[in-house]
């Protein structure tokens, strides 16, 4: 048993030590906000934060947060309130969406720690979270929008 | 399926009636006008009045549409309710969108075989006039049980949004009180195209601020892509595959896998090894445990990517090797024969791979011979197929839940994945079974585009006028495997591979021949097919005729487009919004030009070189686009941009490489697809014109973007010419040295 605090609540999961955290959010947890898409830290689709810190979730395994706080897509805000979710609709940013829950918590890293990021400091932060749709440019502006909106 | 297609007189009853689809004289038959109880099920939430197979309204006002076709980014989730929307006059904020089931003969696309696929940028186009046309057939129902409740002629009331008015009287009634208290009429009255609203009323149609309905669920993590589905009992799985296509388990030690905690079930397949388990970790280290040998005499061994592409060029060069020819106008290579001038030119296009974010799963359950399959199809109707034929059962006992997809481009309207999931389930019957590859199979198994070579000879006069076009396309066929009776009646052309050859330019003479080769591999539909790998010998060789004649490319192309309102807008726009003529320090513009889908797009690159790395910079792209009527505005520039995004991907970066068969990429790590900071400046303009009908444009942003950088290097370089896509560094500085 591993126990730790998944959006704000205590858990414990019976699953072996050196299983991913994404399989264990995925399927143990049954929130499938957190996206499988490479498996290998390459693609930034499984991005949660681990007391805070933007993670991979797919190359952190479950023994690594035994004890600390781990937040998704699901637990960033209990409606669709957080500035950068309200910047993501007012922008229109999702295409497919099958990355956007990680591009999302990714971004919500980047203002946690500077509240008003350059563009240069943006584009460095999300360089990581690939999007094959092309929807780049509306992240860009989403992320700069919460920043000016808070 | 077929059979609705056809000129339909059958007689009307309470439980059908007829949409005349304009001029063409084709009917279609609605079912059910009570609640249509699989549309209902799909969410639950669809209660009310069932007005058709595509309406239902809540006494609360809410109006539920069921939007026919795959959501995989495209926009089809909004666009397509929409237009039953716009004129069945209903208040866009009460709407509710619900998927609708896999029932072709209810859902299928008109304008696409009668089947659901969304593929092609067929969707909008095929569905565009049946879906106003229904939401027309709406309004006069509701228009009539008012007239009814009311007591008036209902020529006397118009409608507002949810609303019936009368204004004689300034009484109105919602169209939620009409479907709590309405009683259908007898007979319905039906509607036809002088039913529709025109352009200059519509309320939603060419909008900016209709927003997507797809978005609010992918901001929060509650929308469901297929890799999302949980059901209770349900069990996971995975398929091991051989290094090679086309190979065979001939051993398996599969003991170690069976000691995993949590394996339920190893499964010989005639194609692989299937793993069943109670979760996906389980089944990874199942799988990853697995000691096979394969056998090794697949025909895809002698496969090798890079030698054929040498193979395929020489092909395309030996004009003594005949293809089936896609046009023939004139003479042409009598014309080149008899030319002052010929220009030559070989573009070759490595093997792609569609990189969707969310790879291929699927889940099944089988019980006696009723399949139900939940996965991110962009084909129910070939998943019914696909399932039936795995299940050893019939297509009408597959039942398809088509989920969102987290990118598709072509990959997702596949069998082999659903295959997968039925297999398996098979061997649990009862139990559902969900089924994800791995990235690294994502990357493996692909049904990449055609490796193509493209041989283009023109013919020049004297005064470098064009005399004669010749283009020979060689390449394995899609059509051969997917549609293999089309391909035979076609007498072996593969028209999705030559798309994009015959255009809208005018030449006195024209051949394109198809070449078929057959090297053991699958190839498959991948965004713009044919268009995105044509394009690039198109639009180049005329920039190289242009060179060749001294003529500037854009006054070129609107010559050969005089004929061509539309082309030549388009054209002429991007080329103003680039500010064409004006010289750059150490940059150049290059422009190319696409007709695709119904619309017309034209694209300008911005970029300079690092001579000394051979890495190409892309600074801006400005692309002006005419949809004709244009839906959503907001997405078509977010398509678009997207196309060219994906373009500028491949042209620059994508490339499949296989030794011997194997291929040699196997995740994100070495199969390299754009990001964030690789981004050019991208301005995209819409130009609808609405009395054109609505172009597909998930697609047309594709094509022109590969040649229009190839056109700017050339213009920067005083004509150095890169032929072979992609543009990696090693090969723009092998042909800078010449």
């Amino acid at each position: 048993m591993t126990a730790f605090t998944i959006n704000g609540r205590a858990v414990q999961v019976a699953a072996e030590p050196d299983t991913p955290l994404l399989w264990v959010i995925r399927e143990n947890l049954k929130l499938t906000g957190t996206k499988y898409g490479c498996g290998i830290a390459a693609c930034g689709a499984c991005t949660v934060h681990v007391d805070g810190e933007p993670t991979r979730a797919c190359q952190t395994q479950l023994q690594d947060v035994a004890g600390r706080q781990v937040t998704t897509i699901e637990g960033l805000s209990p409606d669709s309130s957080h500035p950068l979710q309200k910047a993501w609709i007012t922008e229109q940013v999702p295409q497919c969406g099958y990355c956007q829950s990680g591009q999302i918590m990714q971004a919500a890293g980047l203002l946690a720690s500077t509240p008003h990021p350059s563009r240069t400091e943006i584009v460095a932060h999300m360089d990581g979270n690939l999007c094959r749709c092309g929807t780049y440019d509306r992240i860009v502006s989403a992320i700069e929008r919460a920043a000016q909106e808070g | 399926m077929v059979t609705r297609l056809e000129p339909h007189t059958t007689a009307l009853s309470r439980r059908s009636f007829l949409v005349t689809l304009g001029g063409a004289g084709i009917a279609v038959a609605f079912g059910g006008l009570v609640p249509v109880a699989h549309a209902a099920t799909e969410t639950g939430a669809a209660e009310g009045l069932t007005l058709n197979v595509w309406v239902t309204i809540a006494p609360d006002g809410i109006v539920t549409l069921v939007s026919p076709a795959a959501e995989m980014g495209q926009g089809v989730k909004t666009a397509l309710p929409l237009l039953i929307a716009e004129d069945m006059d209903a208040d866009w904020d009460k709407v509710r969108v619900v998927q609708a089931p896999s029932d072709a003969e209810t859902y299928g696309n008109p304008g696409f075989y009668g089947i659901q696929l969304t593929g092609g940028s067929e969707t909008v186009r095929g569905y565009y006039q049946l879906l106003r046309l229904a939401g027309a057939q709406t309004r006069k129902i509701l228009l009539a049980i008012a007239a009814t409740h009311l007591d008036v002629p209902v020529g006397e009331l118009t409608t507002e949004p949810g609303l019936v008015v009368h204004a004689g009287s300034g009484r109105t009634l919602s169209y939620g009180a009409i479907a709590a208290h309405g009683v259908l009429p007898d007979p319905l009255p039906q509607a036809s195209e002088a039913d529709l609203k025109p352009a200059d009323q519509w309320r939603y149609i060419g909008r900016r601020d209709v927003d997507r309905v797809d978005v609010p669920s992918k901001v929060n993590g509650t929308a469901q892509f297929g890799i999302d589905i949980n059901l209770p009992d349900m069990l996971h799985g995975a398929v091991l595959r051989p290094p090679v296509p086309g190979e065979r388990p001939e051993r398996i030690d599969d003991a170690a896998a069976k000691a995993v905690k949590g394996i339920t079930r190893i499964v010989p397949l005639a194609y692989g090894i299937g793993i069943i388990g109670e979760s996906t970790d389980a089944v990874r280290r199942a799988k990853e445990a697995l000691v096979v040998t394969w056998s090794t005499d697949s025909r895809a061994r002698t496969y090798d990517s890079a030698a054929l592409a040498q193979a395929y060029r020489d092909i395309g060069r030996d004009l003594a090797r005949q293809g089936v020819p896609a046009r023939a106008e004139g003479d042409a290579p009598a014309a080149i024969v008899g030319a002052a001038r010929v220009v030559v030119a070989d573009y070759v296009t490595d093997l792609v791979y569609h990189a969707p974010m969310e790879p291929m799963n699927a889940t099944a359950r089988v019980i006696g011979d009723r399949v139900e399959v939940w996965a991110p199809t962009q084909g129910p109707t070939g998943t019914q197929g696909f399932a039936a034929a795995a299940a050893g059962t019939t297509p009408d006992k597959v039942t398809v839940h088509t989920t969102l997809l987290g990118g598709a481009f072509g990959r997702k309207a596949e069998a082999d994945f659903i295959t997968d999931a039925v297999l398996l389930a098979r061997e649990v019957e009862g139990r559902p079974v969900k089924m994800i590859w791995s990235r690294e199979d994502d990357v493996r198994h692909g049904k990449y585009r055609p490796l193509a070579t493209q041989h283009v000879e023109v013919g020049l006069d004297r005064a470098g006028a064009i005399t004669g076009w010749r283009h020979r396309v060689v390449a394995d066929s899609i059509f051969a495997r997917t549609l293999p009776e089309m391909f035979k009646s076609d007498g072996g052309l593969d028209t999705v591979v030559t798309d994009g050859t015959i255009f809208n330019y005018r030449v006195p003479a024209h051949l394109v021949e198809y070449i078929r080769q057959d090297s053991g591999r699958d190839v498959g539909f991948w965004r713009a097919v044919g268009y995105g790998q044509n394009a690039f010998g198109v639009e180049c060789m005329i920039d190289e005729v242009a060179a060749a004649s001294g003529v500037d490319p854009v006054a070129l192309r609107l010559h050969l487009l005089s004929d061509q309102p539309r082309a030549r807008k388009v054209i002429e726009a991007v080329a103003r919004k680039a500010d064409w003529p004006r010289p750059r320090e150490g940059r150049a513009l290059g422009l190319a030009y696409t007709d695709a889908f119904g619309g017309h797009c034209a694209e300008v690159a911005e970029v300079s070189l690092d001579r000394d790395s051979g890495e190409i910079r892309l600074h801006e792209v400005w692309c002006v686009i005419d949809p004709g009527v244009a839906l959503q505005p907001r997405n078509i520039e977010a398509q678009i941009t997207g196309a060219i995004v994906f373009g500028v991907s491949h042209a620059l970066y994508e490339q499949i490489n296989i030794v011997a068969g194997e291929v040699q990429e196997s995740n994100f790590d070495s199969y390299r697809i754009l990001r964030l900071s690789e981004m050019p400046r991208i301005h995209v303009e819409v130009t609808p014109t609405p009395e054109n009908k609505p172009a597909g444009i998930g697609e047309i942003g594709l094509p022109p973007i590969g040649p229009a950088i190839a056109n700017a290097v050339a213009r920067l370089t005083g004509g150095v010419r890169l032929r072979h896509y992609p543009f990696l560094p090693d090969r723009v500085k092998a042909a800078l040295a010449g």
